[in-house]
């Protein structure tokens, strides 16, 4: 033991390598940053999906549509709280909404978020479901019915007249939502992407990087739930529909992994003074989460797979398996991805010449648990939400209003 | 003319948008962008509050020998009411005396205990490794000090 050092902080010294600053023991931004990331992302991926079915009329996940919406507010809604439960004073988030500064990015994101679920996804929502919304508050009494005759707004006509209105609505809402989609999430990529006093955070691509592997599992995520709720209300899993998603998750994937490529050769070619540490950050502390988690499990392998039924002819049912065990696979790596940026964002000192260590903690406020809730939820909400607007229109059984 | 079912919604948005406006207006302190991004008048709310410290030159005064005691001139660099506590009360009534004079090993602590986040040329021991069985002050309160161990 060096004679100088006191007990505490030999303890803790034991956690790190090389040289680091005081101030960097300890990482201020752990498991539940990771998650916000995470929940965005499928947030914006969700719903550029659904964009697209609408924009470009693609027939085949037209299954698929409502489902993407109503998964879109599931996990917006919860988005936020993994900020709050990090920032422990949940009432001050009002002060940022109250007297925002334009300088600080983390004051905009009250704006981007009030927009994104106001302007966009819930008038989308209200225009994609307003019919439904009528037939129940005809039918439903009590106050759940009560609930829905609000919800009409008391225009309770459904004639074609006014079906078109609703559809021309919900195209030129789309048409906004998707730009808004990429700002929702560019933006939580501009947060880390504009530390520049960061190098493994500090790149314009970072944003791009961002919006890109939000798609990629936003995708993911709707081909999981189009299986798991076919197979749950037992209607059939339309292959067109995993062969349109499969299509457009490997595409996804493909620009995703070229992007991500990209930073890594333009990191290398630049070989600023901080590449040695990145280097070592990739081969030592993030071995396991970006090479072995991220890039193998989570991209080289669903790229072989999905990259196999895009070339050969695999009969549908090993076909529709391979679809979905590499789609739960991109959802683990985009997990990683985040975690790598967050987490990997903080091991090493700034000094370039030390390493941290973390590791989350069990329970608490900031721990695995709450996060393990954090990510539950979204799929409770959703399931509450299906319950109250059913979005299985063309899905196989027809909802009735009268049920 | 604009069917209800667009104004409707429409309208639900722009009354959240005038609610927004509104709450801020009443939330927003008034003083708030006076002089920059905060509130105006708490500079003054500070400026009301009552005077505590009076300062070392103050304490001099009367104090002038105190620089000599062994300890005092250890610390001599440190302003009196770092370790003694305010004591502007105590300047203009001596008999009532300043809050504080420690001298326990977690209060030396605070300065002086072993960490290489602090400058190498400030003195620092591991208090738990530096005579932790004896009273700081035994030894650096007098002139005569045993050896350092
Ligand atoms: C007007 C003269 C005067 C000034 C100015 C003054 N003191 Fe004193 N101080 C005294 C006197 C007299 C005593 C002795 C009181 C006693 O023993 O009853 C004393 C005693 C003390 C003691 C010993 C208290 C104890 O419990 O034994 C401390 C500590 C002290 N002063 C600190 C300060 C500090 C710090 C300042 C400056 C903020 C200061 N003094 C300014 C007159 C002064
Ligand atoms: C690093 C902390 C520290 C600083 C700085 C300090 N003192 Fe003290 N002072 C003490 C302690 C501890 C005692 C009590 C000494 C004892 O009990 O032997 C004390 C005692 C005193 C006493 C009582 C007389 C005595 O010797 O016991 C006076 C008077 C006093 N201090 C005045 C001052 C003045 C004036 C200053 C500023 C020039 C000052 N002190 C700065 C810690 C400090
Ligand atoms: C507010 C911070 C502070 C506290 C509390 C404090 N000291 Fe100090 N001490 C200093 C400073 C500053 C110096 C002067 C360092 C210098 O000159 O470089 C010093 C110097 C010393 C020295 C001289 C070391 C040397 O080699 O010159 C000793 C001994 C000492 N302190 C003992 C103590 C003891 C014992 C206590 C507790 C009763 C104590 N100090 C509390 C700040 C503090
Ligand atoms: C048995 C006497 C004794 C006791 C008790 C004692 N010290 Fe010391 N201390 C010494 C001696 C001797 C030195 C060396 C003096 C020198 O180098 O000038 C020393 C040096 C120091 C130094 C300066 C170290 C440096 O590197 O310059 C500090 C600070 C210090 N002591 C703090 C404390 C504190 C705090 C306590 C109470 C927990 C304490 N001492 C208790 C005897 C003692």
């Amino acid at each position: 033991m060096a004679p100088n050092i006191n007990p505490a902080m030999m303890e803790a010294l034991q956690h790190v390598k090389g040289y680091i600053f005081p101030n960097e023991l300890e990482l201020q931004w752990g498991i539940l940053i990771v998650i916000y990331p995470y929940l965005t992302g499928l947030v914006a991926g969700a719903f550029i999906l659904a964009s697209l079915n609408r924009v470009f009329h693609i027939r085949q996940i037209e299954p698929i549509y409502r489902l993407s919406l109503l998964t879109a507010l599931a996990f917006l809604v919860i988005a936020p709280l993994p900020l709050l439960f990090h920032l422990g004073h949940p009432e001050r988030a009002l002060e940022v909404i109250i007297t925002p500064h334009l300088t600080s990015p983390m004051a905009m994101f009250g704006f981007v978020y009030a927009w994104y679920l106001m302007v966009v996804l819930l008038l989308e929502i209200w225009y994609d479901f307003r019919a439904d919304i009528v037939g129940f508050s005809k039918t439903k009494t009590g106050w759940l019915g009560m609930v829905y005759r609000i919800l009409t707004l008391g225009f309770m006509d459904t004639s074609e007249k006014s079906l078109a209105v609703d559809d021309k609505m919900g195209r030129i809402i789309t048409i906004i939502g998707i730009p808004s989609a990429i700002l929702l999430h560019g933006y939580v990529g501009f947060i880390f992407g504009s530390i520049k006093a960061n190098p493994w955070w500090g790149t314009v691509l970072m944003p791009v990087i961002f919006i890109f592997s939000a798609i990629v599992s936003g995708i993911a995520l709707m081909l999981v739930l189009y299986v798991v709720t076919g197979r749950a209300r037992n209607t059939p899993i339309k292959t067109e529909c995993m062969d349109a998603m499969g299509k457009f998750l490997f595409y996804a994937l493909v620009f995703d992994f070229a992007l991500e490529s990209l930073d890594w050769f333009h990191r290398f070619y630049e070989a600023e003074e901080s590449i040695d540490i990145l280097v070592l950050l990739v081969s030592g502390k993030l071995l396991f989460s970006l090479v072995g988690v991220q890039l193998i499990l989570g991209t080289l392998i669903p790229l072989t797979t999905l990259g196999l039924t895009q070339v050969l002819e695999i009969p549908k049912k090993p076909r529709k398996i391979m679809y979905f065990w590499s789609a739960i696979l991109i959802l683990i790596g985009i997990f990683a991805v985040r975690w790598n940026v967050v987490i990997g964002g903080q091991l090493f000192s700034k000094s370039f010449a030390g390493f941290t260590t973390y590791k989350p903690d069990l329970i608490g406020r900031e721990s695995l648990l709450v996060g393990s809730i954090l990510l539950i939820m979204p799929f409770i909400i959703l399931w509450v939400l299906t319950r109250f607007l059913p979005p299985w229109r063309g899905v196989g059984k027809e909802i009735s209003h009268s049920s | 003319m604009i069917p209800p079912q667009i104004w409707r919604p429409l309208g639900i948005l722009l009354a959240i948008l005038l609610i927004y406006l509104g709450v801020r207006s009443f939330f927003v302190p008034a003083t708030f962008y006076q002089y920059g991004h905060f509130r105006g008048n708490s500079l003054a709310t500070i400026a009301s509050r009552p005077v505590q410290y009076a300062g070392k030159k103050a304490c001099m005064d009367c104090h002038d020998t105190i620089g000599e005691k062994p300890y005092h001139s250890k610390h001599k660099t440190v302003s009196c009411e770092t370790c003694h506590g305010p004591s502007l009360g105590h300047v203009e009534d001596p008999s009532q005396l300043p809050s504080l004079k420690p001298t326990n090993k977690e209060w030396c602590a605070r300065c002086h205990e072993a960490n290489n986040a602090r400058p190498k040329t400030f003195p620092q021991v591991v208090i738990a490794r530096h005579y932790p069985d004896k009273d700081c002050m035994i030894c650096h309160n007098s002139k005569k000090l045993e050896k350092k161990p």
